[in-house]
């Protein structure tokens, strides 16, 4: 009886040994989880209700809700922000997707050269932001900007433009060099979806008489929904966290009218500094992202029901 | 009969006409596409091939005289060598650190038992998901507290952390599909879990490892906010926030800070034209899974 006790011990001890010595493998992940997402995620929410200038040791005053009641209804740079970066997601929405679903149709039917396409198009989306910001920001500018003597050695002298500082021209520009980089994306992720497609549906279809078009409507786009969803969603988070474009190009300007939240919140961060402000404003805009991104989701649901 | 087949023909042909027009009209749009894309690239190789004064007024893309030494005075006068070493380390830095820290994961949520197993990979994993942009203004605040703005340290442990769930993500399904046979065999000559996963796993791993690696290593070479934060030395910037500097100081040296440019994108692209399966692969495994 006792030696069988100390059995039922001993392996009781192995087994716990063996179990906590598990844990070691995930432990540097933990502590880096901990550290840089749990801890981060709790000190935002908690700034997020004081005053603090990020100098003083006491970490600002408590302020109730104040911070939000200013962003939520007094904040209104805060809001066109929003606004500009709701509109540049639209176009990327639309055009952009619409650009990269097209060109991924095309690649995926095979055409000559599918290879040396796909590669170009995935350049932009891994070239730096500042780089590509920089060399646009060559080609948009007002004097001896390449895009205006373009236009004007093409005889359209008249639409000549300093895009990036024109209250008109700046968000549209802005949203120009972001799909050019950001299209790339979308398209490699369609390509994928796409090949993903078993072959041998298009070819009963086709046996059967239908044509492209129908192939397309009836089977690959109720195949893709959840692809569609996922690029939708990429694409979203992605334009409204835009930040580094912004920074070498129109730093939010003019007056204003390429003002993005990540620049508004690193600039009350850098510039004021109001830490809690900031820390509020990461968090109205958290919950707007997340919000966004739930009702996408189930639009998605949604379709995929019908 | 004769009819018949005229009429045959007729529709042969029109139906070879349209598909060879519309292979022209997709490859029309593709090339399109295709030299936007390129163009801005030539543009600023091109550019930094000229003078300050040609800069603006030259418009031909293959310069008369072309200055490689815009090259070596921006990485020397214009500190892009310095700004490429700190890229380097940053970069090296992140990804061994990316690297360990999610293959010993992966392994333990790969093979491994222990209490909390899922909902531990799935918090991992809603990092990649959940979008938290508030999150660097807290980070700013840790990086601060502990005395790391403006240290190596400080700029690379965030990113370690920004990139290990994706490495995660991408090896831990790699892992599950090494047959466990090789494990027992090495158990049987008395390797212990570490052993396993330095001598079996991590060597069998190699492809998923580099789409990893090569994956953060991009994230790494392209960070700028961070780097916006917490490096105000000039002598521990990358080349983004570098280049940023540049842009801002010397406003009248435009074709310097298109070699800087080019000096920051060509370690990419030559990582691009040789790996571009690997880069292609990593980028959408985490994705299309997802």
């Amino acid at each position: 009886m006792k030696v069988f006790w100390r059995g039922i011990f001993s392996s009781l001890t192995r087994f716990r040994a063996s179990i906590v010595s598990n844990y070691l493998f995930v432990l540097p992940a933990l502590i880096m989880f901990l550290t840089f997402n749990v801890y981060p995620f709790y000190k935002v929410f908690q700034m997020s209700f004081r005053d603090w200038n990020g100098i003083d040791p006491g970490g600002g005053t408590f302020i109730w809700l104040n911070n939000f009641k200013e962003a939520l209804f007094y904040d209104s740079t805060w809001w066109e922000s929003v606004r500009n970066a709701g509109t540049i997601t639209l176009l990327a929405l639309t055009l952009q997707n619409f650009l990269a679903l097209v060109l991924a149709w095309i690649v995926d039917r095979g055409v000559r050269g599918a290879q040396f396409y796909r590669s170009v198009f995935f350049l932009p989306p891994i070239l730096s932001g500042v780089v590509v910001g920089l060399v646009w920001n060559w080609i948009f500018r007002g004097e001896a900007g390449i895009l205006n003597r373009c236009l004007t050695q093409i005889g359209l002298g008249g639409w000549t433009h300093a895009w990036f500082s024109d209250i008109r021209t700046a968000l549209p520009a802005l949203a120009v060099v972001h799909m050019w980089k950001g299209f790339g994306w979308a398209f490699i992720i369609l390509l994928a979806g796409f090949q993903g497609i078993p072959r041998e549906l298009y070819e009963a279809a086709r046996v059967d008489g239908a044509n492209e078009f129908s192939v397309f409507w009836r089977i690959t786009v109720p195949l893709m929904v959840p692809v569609f969803t996922l690029v939708g969603v990429l694409t979203i988070l992605g334009s409204m966290q835009l930040y580094d474009l912004v920074v070498v190009t129109t730093l939010g300007g003019p007056s204003g009218h390429t003002e993005v939240p990540m620049f508004t919140i690193l600039r009350e961060l850098t510039d004021n500094p109001r830490f809690g402000y900031a820390s509020c404003l990461g968090v109205v805009f958290g919950f707007i992202l997340v919000f966004v991104s739930i009702v996408q989701l189930q639009v998605a649901k949604r379709t995929k029901a019908e | 009969m004769i009819q018949v087949e005229k009429k045959m023909t007729f529709e042969r042909i029109t139906l070879s006409l349209r598909r060879i027009l519309s292979s022209i009209a997709c490859h029309g749009i593709l090339a399109t596409v295709a030299f936007t894309c390129l163009f801005p690239l030539v543009w600023m190789f091109s550019s930094a091939l000229k003078t300050q004064r040609s800069v603006l007024t030259d418009m031909s893309l293959i310069p008369s005289h072309p200055q490689f030494v815009n090259f070596t005075k921006a990485w020397t006068e214009g500190n892009f060598g310095s700004y490429f070493l700190n890229s380097v380390i940053y970069t090296v830095g992140v990804v061994f650190g990316v690297l360990f820290i999610a293959s010993l994961a992966a392994y333990a949520f790969a093979r491994l038992q222990f209490p909390g197993k899922n909902l531990l990979y799935y918090m991992f994993l809603a990092t990649i998901m959940i979008p938290v942009p508030g999150a660097v203004v807290a980070i700013y605040v840790l990086i601060m507290k502990l005395g790391l703005i403006d240290t190596r340290l400080g700029y690379i442990l965030p990113q370690i952390n920004g990139s290990f769930a994706v490495g995660l993500f991408i090896l831990k399904p790699f892992f599950e599909r090494i047959p466990i046979e090789l494990e027992d065999a090495a158990r049987i000559d008395g390797c212990g879990r570490m052993g396993i996963w330095w001598n079996v796993l991590i060597p069998l791993a190699r492809p998923a490892l580099a789409v990893v690696a090569l994956f953060t290593a991009i994230t790494v070479w392209n960070e700028f906010i961070l780097a916006q934060l917490i490096l105000q030395d000039q002598a521990l910037m990358p080349l983004t926030k570098g280049l940023l500097t540049f842009w801002g100081g010397r406003l009248a040296q435009d074709h310097l800070m298109m070699a800087g440019a080019t000096i920051t994108v060509v370690p990419i692209i030559i990582a691009y034209v040789f790996l571009q399966k690997h880069i292609i692969a990593g980028a959408t495994a985490g994705a299309v899974k997802g």
